[in-house]
């Protein structure tokens, strides 16, 4: 296991020891094994890892939609563990966007109104104007999710992820349903997301080729992680082959 | 076990709460058809098969009295039957105790076997022995209310003198199914009762031996009735014939009639509506569950089930959820009609009267159910198996949605995104959203009709009791009396005031048009009794000519200003004219007033009176009866606090049934729709208000959003239930129009905020229910999972 501390950088979020045990029936599944993570500040992290490797409940735990079995986990000083529900939310709503494999977006509100719907409850958010312009899709922003192909209903999912100005940003896959030029589109937005508001981004993936894209790939095997590289540069989204 | 049907087990025990609802809607539909319809044929049966069983007659013909040898010329009559004759007089009861003096119906009967018509059925003891001048058979109700068995002694005044007679039995008969005494409106079983005996004591001591002073007869089935009638009263009338009537106008018999004619709304109309509302929310609730499961439904496809095996799956769902409720609403319904039969029991003598389910009345209702359920789920599962298989494996695309027409005309910019999304989810959908509103409008409805009856029976039992019948005694004179008596009145214990009147039977001729009644002859200026129309006003008594009721009116075809001929049926039947001074709605009866003067001179007899109002001292009331018990011209004694309380009273059991009823089924329905309503969208939606709650909205905002439309369903569902409740109120009132009774048709605001409330209360109930639900949403499974 490696675990490289970097002085010059912020720690965003930091979890020690995570483990998480689920019940299926009466099978016992240790779906994260003693996991460390630190997410720095400004940086682009891809975790890298087949199905079932634990890093959609890593992801899931460290954006406070479940709650590990032990261990702990720190966004900036505050425990997640130990967040009431209320709590819990708060933290979703204030600190984190999310972005999924199938988009969820609100099919009854147009693009505009899907982003507005994050700011109306964000303190200090950019206009969903703003964020759909840093997605690109400033001509579109009046039409419903129907009305939009899935590579721009995936943008409206990053826009409307980005527009509360996150501390991080979590993407679950974000390419699983696009083919591929589709899917680099995204990358290219999230990544260029991530240069110009500095926010800190976990992605998910199963693809090793988009591992190039970030600052640091983290690679997981069955609950834990096996293998942390930190890219000397990133590689530019274009370049990436799958 | 199929795999296929442990599917089936298991998604109904999941869904348990929907099944249970839909089981329950229908249920209620089914129970309502049971219960009554299953009354109201019972009760007509019960009716046919008492009136055959007892010979009951075609026309009565009551007179002063004649020699029983002229029967033999009313047998000759072309059109009769068999007739039959009898002696019949009122008489003061000596029951030993203060309260209201009580009356007595003497009837008699055949010295030897039965009465040819018009026979009683003996409920306790036996039949009057031949040759026991002394025995009685009372009827039932009145032995039941003053604790009378076969064996006791009661006393009577008959002619002013005092008599025990021996109680051998209680008997029934359709003639006082509904025993009225003189002077009321409604049945007073602890002061009116009914006494059979012997010709043989009633003939001599009403000095009617080989007379008779009450005749009737059967008609034979081609017989043309108004001329039969027309036939007795000429044979009669030398020897006071007092006006022979149909069938029709037996009170008895018209009572029991009209209460079959309401119990008609009740027992046809109101339960074809609900099974047509049942039916309806079935089709509704059946299509949209069946709706969601349409991943499942393609993926069963793909796996190789046909479209046929596919679609009797899902229909299962809507077969168990009838079955289940059409179990529990026969099983209700026959225990409810018991229940309900049990309220007639009480109200009619009805021997043969019990609750019994034909099997072509529960297999109709079954068969609507069914067909409601089944027509939902087939096109619910006709969209489905239509669906490619490959469907199913994609990413559901997102429903397609536009800016509706609130929106275009500006009224968006008012809502926030929560009220956008609200509003766009109903407009995307109008016709089912229409429908969910119809369906608690309709629950809406069916609470007005139901507070509805209280208003209108609560403003006809004011009317009546508080505005018209303000005496605290009315006083029936065994025969008329000269108007003087008033001041020998004026001089009993606690009297404070007297007014008098004087009714005459008359028959009422317009045309070829008429209508026999009582004219009721009132002091100009009288303040006990007076003259109020449906508004409540009073209308002054004129110094000459008739003010009638409007349905009177309506029946001779006459308006003010009209002049009748009018026929008296009593004394000299002076045949003279009259015109129609004054029309009145009113509710109760077919009445016909005039000054008492101008009936006198009407009638050309001295200034007599049939009996008067009194008001009285409370304190003294007491004395005043004992005292009233001893005065023999005094026959009848009828106080309207009494009267009050036992129209309540019989009220009261009625309408608590009814209302139960309604107020159950109103919330099963709105249960039904909003419950499933809330819990389908839940399902449709569950990604959607996951991903929000995922964005950080809180448990109460997302529920807001969801339960947000069930509000806007329920609150345009209010007016629109009103405005249906207002319509059937009215539909109810105008089908209820009877000779003996209307119904005002009056819908109080409470009425209008009383049903709303319960609906309100219904809905956030299954709000509560559903956002539990919501609260125990795994939020990443809802999100993995993709549909």
């Amino acid at each position: 296991m490696v675990n490289q501390m970097l002085p010059d950088k912020e720690v965003i979020l930091s979890a020690r020891k995570l483990c998480k045990v689920y019940l299926m029936g009466e099978v016992t599944v240790n779906a994260l094994k003693n996991v460390d993570l630190d997410l720095y500040k400004g940086d682009l992290t891809v975790l890298l890892g087949a199905s079932g490797s634990g890093k959609s409940t890593l992801l899931n735990i460290i954006g406070g939609l479940d709650v590990a079995s032990s261990g702990s986990v720190f966004y900036l000083d505050q425990d997640l563990s130990k967040l009431t529900d209320r709590e819990l939310t708060n933290y979703r709503r204030l600190n984190v966007g999310f972005v999924f494999q199938f988009y969820n977006l609100i099919s009854s509100l147009t693009a505009r109104e899907n982003v507005a719907l994050v700011t109306d409850i964000s303190i200090d958010p950019m206009t969903p104007e703003e964020a759909l312009e840093l997605v690109g899709l400033q001509g579109r922003m009046d039409h419903f999710p129907s009305q939009l192909s899935g590579g721009e209903q995936q943008r409206v999912a990053i826009a409307r992820a980005i527009a509360k100005r996150p501390k991080i940003l979590l993407c679950d896959e974000p390419t699983g349903a696009l083919d591929v030029k589709t899917g680099k589109l995204v990358l290219s937005v999230l990544d260029q997301v991530n240069r110009q508001t500095e926010t800190t981004t976990a992605i998910i993936t199963h693809n090793v080729a988009i591992g190039g894209m970030g600052d640091v790939v983290i690679r997981m095997s069955s609950g834990e992680v096996v293998e942390r590289i930190e890219n000397e540069t990133r590689t530019n989204v274009e370049e990436i082959e799958w | 076990m199929l795999a296929i049907n442990k599917k089936l087990v298991r998604e109904l025990w999941h869904l348990k709460g929907q099944v249970a609802s839909i089981a329950l809607v229908v249920a209620s539909g089914i129970m309502s058809v049971v219960t009554m319809r299953g009354s109201y044929d019972s009760l007509v049966s019960a009716q046919q098969q008492y009136y055959s069983e007892s010979r009951f007659a075609d026309v009565w013909a009551p007179l002063v009295r004649a020699p029983l040898a002229l029967v033999s010329k009313l047998e000759a009559i072309p059109g009769v039957d068999a007739v039959d004759t009898r002696v019949t007089f009122l008489a003061t009861l000596d029951l030993d105790d203060s309260g209201i003096p009580a009356q007595g119906r003497f009837v008699s009967l055949p010295e030897i076997g039965h009465p040819k018509l018009n026979d009683i059925v003996v409920r306790e003891g036996r039949y009057i022995a031949v040759g026991a001048p002394d025995e009685v058979i009372i009827s039932e109700n009145f032995a039941l209310a003053r604790n009378f068995v076969p064996g006791d002694r009661i006393k009577v005044i008959i002619n002013g003198r005092s008599r025990e007679l021996d109680i051998v039995g209680t008997a029934i008969s359709p003639e006082h199914s509904y025993a009225v005494p003189p002077g009321s409106l409604y049945p007073e079983d602890d002061r009116y009762g009914i006494l059979w005996a012997s010709r043989e004591i009633l003939g001599p001591a009403f000095d009617m031996d080989g007379a008779f002073n009450e005749a009737f007869v059967t008609l034979t089935p081609d017989a043309n009735p108004a001329a039969v009638i027309d036939a007795i009263d000429t044979i009669l009338d030398p020897y006071g014939g007092l006006g022979a009537y149909p069938r029709e106008d037996q009170v008895s018999h018209l009572i029991l009639q009209s209460e079959l004619d309401s119990n008609r709304v009740t027992g046809a109309i109101i339960p074809l509506i609900f099974l047509g509302v049942a039916v309806f929310l079935l089709y509704l609730v059946l299509g949209r569950l069946i709706s969601t499961q349409r991943g499942e439904i393609a993926i069963m496809k793909a796996f190789g089930y046909s479209d046929r095996e596919v679609g009797a799956h899902f229909l299962m769902f809507a077969v168990v959820a009838v079955l289940l409720g059409g179990v529990i609403g026969t099983i209700g319904g026959l225990f409810l009609g018991d229940a309900y039969i049990g309220v007639y029991d009480q109200y009619f003598d009805l021997p043969g009267l019990e609750y019994q389910l034909t099997p072509s009345l529960l297999f109709f209702a079954f068969s609507a159910c069914v067909l409601g359920a089944i027509g939902g789920a087939v096109a619910a599962v006709r969209r489905a198996v239509l669906l490619p298989p490959a469907e199913a494996m994609r990413p559901e695309m997102p429903a397609t949605f536009k800016p509706g027409p609130m929106e275009q005309i500006g009224l968006g910019y008012l809502l926030g995104a929560t009220g956008r999304m609200i509003l766009r989810n109903l407009e995307r959908k109008p016709v089912q959203s229409f429908f969910s509103s119809l369906g608690v409008a309709l629950s809406v409805a069916i609470l007005t009709i139901g507070f509805f009856m209280f208003d209108s029976i609560n403003y006809m039992v004011d009317l009546q009791f508080r505005q018209i019948q303000r005496e605290d005694v009315t006083l029936t004179f065994r025969e008329i009396l000269p108007d003087r008596v008033r001041y020998d009145l004026n001089h009993l214990q606690g009297v404070n005031r007297v007014e008098t009147y004087r009714v005459l039977p008359a028959r009422l001729r317009f045309g070829h048009l008429e209508k026999e009644v009582v004219i009721q002859g009132m002091e100009p200026f009288g303040r006990l009794r007076r003259i109020v129309n449906s508004k409540g006003y009073e209308i002054p008594v004129p110094s000459s000519g008739l003010v009638i009721s409007s349905l009177l009116a309506q029946r001779l075809k006459v308006t003010s200003g009209d002049e009748v001929i009018v026929e008296i049926l009593e004394g000299k039947r002076n045949k003279t004219q009259a015109v129609i001074t004054g029309v009145i709605e009113d509710f109760l009866g077919l009445s016909a007033y005039m000054s008492i003067d101008a009936l006198w001179s009407l009638s050309g007899e001295p200034n007599v009176v049939s009996g008067a109002y009194l008001a009285i001292d409370g304190q003294r009331v007491d004395d005043l009866y004992a005292e009233l018990k001893e005065v023999p011209a005094v026959t009848g004694v009828a106080s309207p606090a009494t009267m009050l309380e036992s129209f309540e009273e019989q009220l009261a059991r009625g309408i608590l049934i009814g209302a139960g009823f309604l107020l159950g089924f109103a919330c099963v329905i709105a249960v039904g729709v909003i419950y499933n309503a809330a819990r389908i969208s839940l399902s449709e939606r569950g990604r959607e208000l996951a991903s929000l709650r995922v964005m950080g909205f809180q448990r109460r905002e997302v529920a807001i959003l969801l339960l947000g439309e069930q509000a806007v369903i329920t609150l345009f569902a209010i007016p629109l239930g009103w405005l249906i409740g207002y319509g059937l109120c009215y539909v109810i009132t105008a089908s209820l129009q009877t000779d003996i009774y209307r119904i005002p048709f009056i819908v109080e605001p409470r009425t209008y905020i009383l049903s709303a409330m319960l609906i309100v209360i219904a809905a956030v109930a299954s709000g509560l229910v559903v956002r539990r639900r919501l609260d125990g949403f795994a939020l990443v499974e809802v999100l993995k999972t993709r549909e």
